[in-house]
């Protein structure tokens, strides 16, 4: 409870000051930090993206902002009264049908889609310097796990070995999440949910002693702070697997050094031991896979362009030398390419041999 | 005595006459259908008033009437202030084609061709059986004469019913009447939409219309100003077809084919004259009619070979962007209007010049195809729209650009009138009804560059004024999102809702300048 006072308050010290403004008869605004490239600072120390100290000025009687700061205070005044004070949790679709109405008198919405209400829950984050999970705000749960741990979760033990083709459902917020036990020796992160289930299916994680997580695309915060709880608490070594793709490449970057849009939370979700297990330029020939590439579009190639120049990845030799041999070869590859060499060829083969070899890009 | 075929042959041959010709080929003449019929004689009598006007320098006052007799017959009548017509050319203005001032010259003027009135009043003699009747006075102390006139068709010569001397209350000036068979209609391609297109272009003109449902339409004068004084050129060698040279070389009263050149052409000096008689291997000093055909063609081919300048453009008379919009403000009312004069260019030898006017918003159709207005020398063309440079040119430009709506080569959408006049000494038509002008690359560049000059400050009106509407649109949000606002803080901070309120309406009055200005105070980042 003590924890929801702490969020509840935060809220209501944005609220004070704006209704103070309001009192001097002055132009009411809210102070944001900007979250974009250009107020991200890669912190070489600590090898993380830290938010910068640009700020902008969010006022309500300014015609380009209005709408946005009523955005702004409305759901502050919704997360407060909704889920804080009652302690409950929502979803970040249900704020937005809470928020989501019809200014009365007119044909204006609060909000029209839900990116608008999550944009507003993410600079409600940077304001108050509090996660989304202490606001009481849930995400999708896009991610599973098997392997030899067990764990707590609200009350109920679970042993994720014995979870079937499905595993565990990973879900929204993992800090309250406990480890009961793990036996495991590394975890192995892909981007792939088919790769996972191809794994499963092999039990590659019980011939091997490890953990098996992946999410489709993106990876969720959910899913970084479980994974760095793991590193940080349990020492395990954290491996990634993702697509020879600019795309695989952040995903990457992203759980070693955090993200652009969150830069704000990277503490709680980095984990600078990362290891990058594949697919890597050097796969392509070691396991024959040119006759399964994929020839890079515009997409691709103006993406390798832009990773190639962030600040986390300027300054990486072995980072920048992957980019370029696949702008040189001017293809990608995905990770069931290797598919081509036998169904359970990335179980029996490439993985042992990766992980013995210790082949890794930092 | 047996005939041979060719005698047999030649006995049936015989002349036709112009008149009997225009009988059996109506349709070249834009007299094809009724209601065409009716609005070529409108036409071509107002034509020839503004063109005596323009003429005489006189401030045209012209009274157009349209009366309609039965369902299908109607009497046409216009009546001028110009200089009148002398006693003996009138039959023969009226009633003998192709006779008449304007044929054989380079000048831009409303006719372009002699066809003109006779060939309504033949059109009425043949639908009714009536004469036409003219009026005519030259001066306040000469007489007015009145004449009742019917064409010879056989021999093409004007055929006197009456011819009197007549009481007329006006001091100076031509009436004529002409009754025929034609259709009334209303819309696009109306007599009402002629005269309208009439004033706009000669803001210089006082016009009453009566049309055929005996309604009355003033359309006032809005400048004193006449037109500028067209000058007639002499062709250019680019622009001369091989039969008009034959006909030229023939007529000449020059003594060599040197001086032939250099005086029946314009921007041939002596020097270009020499080498286009080395060209075509040609003696300078030659009789100009003794010249052989195969000669004449090897001069032809030189002519055009040979580098000469362009002709003079200073003969041309454009409306003027001024005068332009006065004339569209006063029949169209609109928000925005903007007109583009070109400067004169030339097509095949001959000069030409573009100018092109929009007008936008206002009381103009929102959802409709735009109005397109097309003019060649100060006459609206009516008919033909489909197949007209002029067409061509704006379905081709790209409207979207300039804030109108357009899918594809169509003419596009949204609440405007587009005019675009040409004035030439020749306007290139594609057939006698002179409804729409030919396709010269030349001319359709030209075109395009005018209406797209108009369009580019369109699209900044139409930008700035949505922008504007939008701006007002959101400020008066303000009023709405208060009490949201409020109401938010409020539950948010447990502070009073009506207190806020209040609080807010207050700074909503104090930041109205800057929000109307257009920038917050902490617009910027």
């Amino acid at each position: 409870m003590a924890k929801n006072n702490k969020s509840a308050e935060s809220l209501k010290e944005l609220g004070e000051k704006v209704v103070k403004d309001i009192e001097k008869n002055k132009n009411p605004n809210v102070i944001v930090p900007i979250r974009a490239l250009s107020n991200v600072l890669f912190n070489e120390k600590t090898k993380t993206l830290e938010l910068g100290d640009k700020t902008s000025t969010r006022s309500f009687f300014d015609i380009r902002q209005a709408k946005k700061f009523l955005q702004t205070i409305e759901v502050a005044s919704i997360l407060k009264k909704e889920l804080l004070d009652t302690n409950k949790h929502e979803h970040l679709r249900g704020v937005f049908y809470i928020t989501k109405r019809t200014i009365p008198g007119t044909n204006v919405n609060i909000v029209d889609e839900q990116s608008e209400s999550d944009e507003i829950i993410e600079d409600l984050e940077v304001i108050t310097g509090l996660s989304r999970e202490e606001l009481h705000v849930s995400a999708n749960k896009m991610g599973s796990m098997v392997g030899s741990i067990t764990l707590v979760d609200s009350g109920d033990t679970i042993d994720c070995s014995k979870l079937g083709k499905g595993g565990y459902s990973i879900p929204s917020i993992t800090d309250e999440l406990t480890f009961k036990k793990v036996d495991a020796k590394y975890v192995l992160y892909m981007e792939k949910a088919a790769i996972f289930e191809r794994l499963n299916e092999d039990k590659f994680w019980r011939k091997n002693n490890c953990i098996l997580v992946t999410s489709q695309g993106q990876t969720t915060r959910g899913i970084r702070r479980l994974l760095q709880r793991l590193a940080e608490e349990k020492k395990l070594p954290i491996y990634v697997l993702t697509d020879f793709d600019p795309w695989g490449f952040y995903i990457y970057s992203v759980i070693k050094y955090g993200s652009i849009a969150l830069a704000h939370a990277s503490e709680r979700l980095t984990i600078p031991g990362v290891k990058f297990l594949g697919i890597a330029a050097e796969d392509i020939t070691k396991y024959d896979l040119k006759k399964h590439l994929i020839k890079l579009n515009e997409q691709d190639t103006s993406r390798i362009k832009q990773v190639s120049e962030y600040k986390w990845f300027k300054d990486n030799k072995a980072w920048q030398r992957q980019l370029k041999m696949m702008k040189e070869l001017g293809a990608k590859a995905e990770i069931q390419a290797l598919s081509s060499r036998g169904v359970s060829f990335i179980s029996d083969v490439y993985l042992p041999d990766k992980i013995r070899n210790k082949s890794f890009l930092d | 005595m047996v005939k041979t075929k060719a005698e047999e042959f030649a006995s049936q041959q015989k002349e036709i006459s112009v008149s009997e010709f225009f009988l059996k080929n109506r349709h070249l003449l834009g007299f094809d259908n009724p209601s065409r019929a009716l609005m070529m004689t409108v036409k071509e009598a107002v034509d020839n008033s503004l063109d005596a006007c323009n003429e005489a320098k006189i401030l045209p006052e012209l009274m157009i009437e349209v009366i309609k007799i039965t369902e299908n017959r109607f009497k046409v009548i216009v009546e001028d202030n110009g200089p009148g017509i002398v006693n003996e050319q009138i039959p023969r203005i009226f009633a003998k084609l192709l006779y008449g001032s304007k044929f054989h010259h380079l000048r831009q003027n409303r006719g372009q061709q002699g066809i003109g009135i006779s060939a309504s009043v033949l059109y009425s003699q043949l639908t009714t059986g009536k004469p036409s009747v003219i009026i005519s006075r030259i001066a306040p102390k000469k007489p007015a004469h009145y004449y009742e006139l019917n064409i010879d068709t056989k021999r093409n010569e004007p055929h006197i019913i009456t011819d009197k001397i007549v009481e007329w209350k006006k001091d100076q000036g031509t009436k004529i009447e002409i009754e025929l068979e034609g259709r009334y209609q209303k819309g696009k391609q109306s007599v009402d939409e002629y005269i309208k297109q009439t004033a706009i272009v000669n803001p210089q003109a006082q016009i009453t219309y009566i049309n055929a449902d005996k309604e009355k339409v003033k359309y006032d004068r809005v400048t004193e100003e006449l037109p500028k004084e067209t000058k007639e050129i002499k062709p250019h060698p680019y622009g001369v077809e091989l039969g008009n040279l034959m006909s030229m070389l023939k007529d000449t009263k020059a003594r060599t084919l040197k001086s032939f050149l250099t005086t029946e052409f314009s921007r041939i000096g002596s020097g270009t004259a020499k080498e286009m008689c080395r060209l075509a291997k040609l003696d300078t000093s030659i009789k100009p009619n003794k010249l052989a055909h195969q000669e004449i063609e090897n001069l032809f081919k030189a002519m055009q070979e040979v580098k000469v300048i362009a002709p003079p453009t200073d003969c041309l008379s454009a409306i003027g962007s001024q005068l332009l919009e006065k004339g569209l403000k006063k029949e169209i009312k609109a928000d925005f209007y903007v007109t583009t004069t070109r400067s004169p260019v030339v097509y095949r030898g001959f000069p030409f010049q573009i100018e092109a006017a929009i007008a936008y918003g206002g009381e103009l159709e929102k959802e409709a195809p735009i109005r397109l207005m097309r003019l060649a020398n100060r006459v609206p063309l009516i008919f033909q729209q489909s197949g007209c440079a002029i067409t061509e040119a704006i379905t081709e430009t790209s409207w979207k650009l300039y804030g109108l709506q357009q899918s594809g080569d169509n003419i596009p959408v949204g609440p405007a009138t587009v005019l675009v006049h040409m004035a030439s000494v020749w306007v290139p038509f594609t057939s006698e009804s002179k409804e729409s002008i030919a396709h010269y690359p030349e001319i359709i560049k030209e075109i395009k560059l005018a209406v797209q000059d108009c369009g580019r400050k369109l699209s900044i009106y139409i930008h700035k004024h949505i922008k504007a509407a939008e701006q007002r649109d959101k400020i008066n949000l303000f009023e709405k999102y208060i009490p949201e606002l409020a109401n938010a803080l409020s539950s948010l901070t447990g502070a009073k809702k009506e207190i806020l309120n209040k609080k807010l309406q207050g700074l909503l009055k104090k930041e109205l300048p800057t929000l109307e200005a257009g920038n917050g105070e902490n617009g910027k980042k």
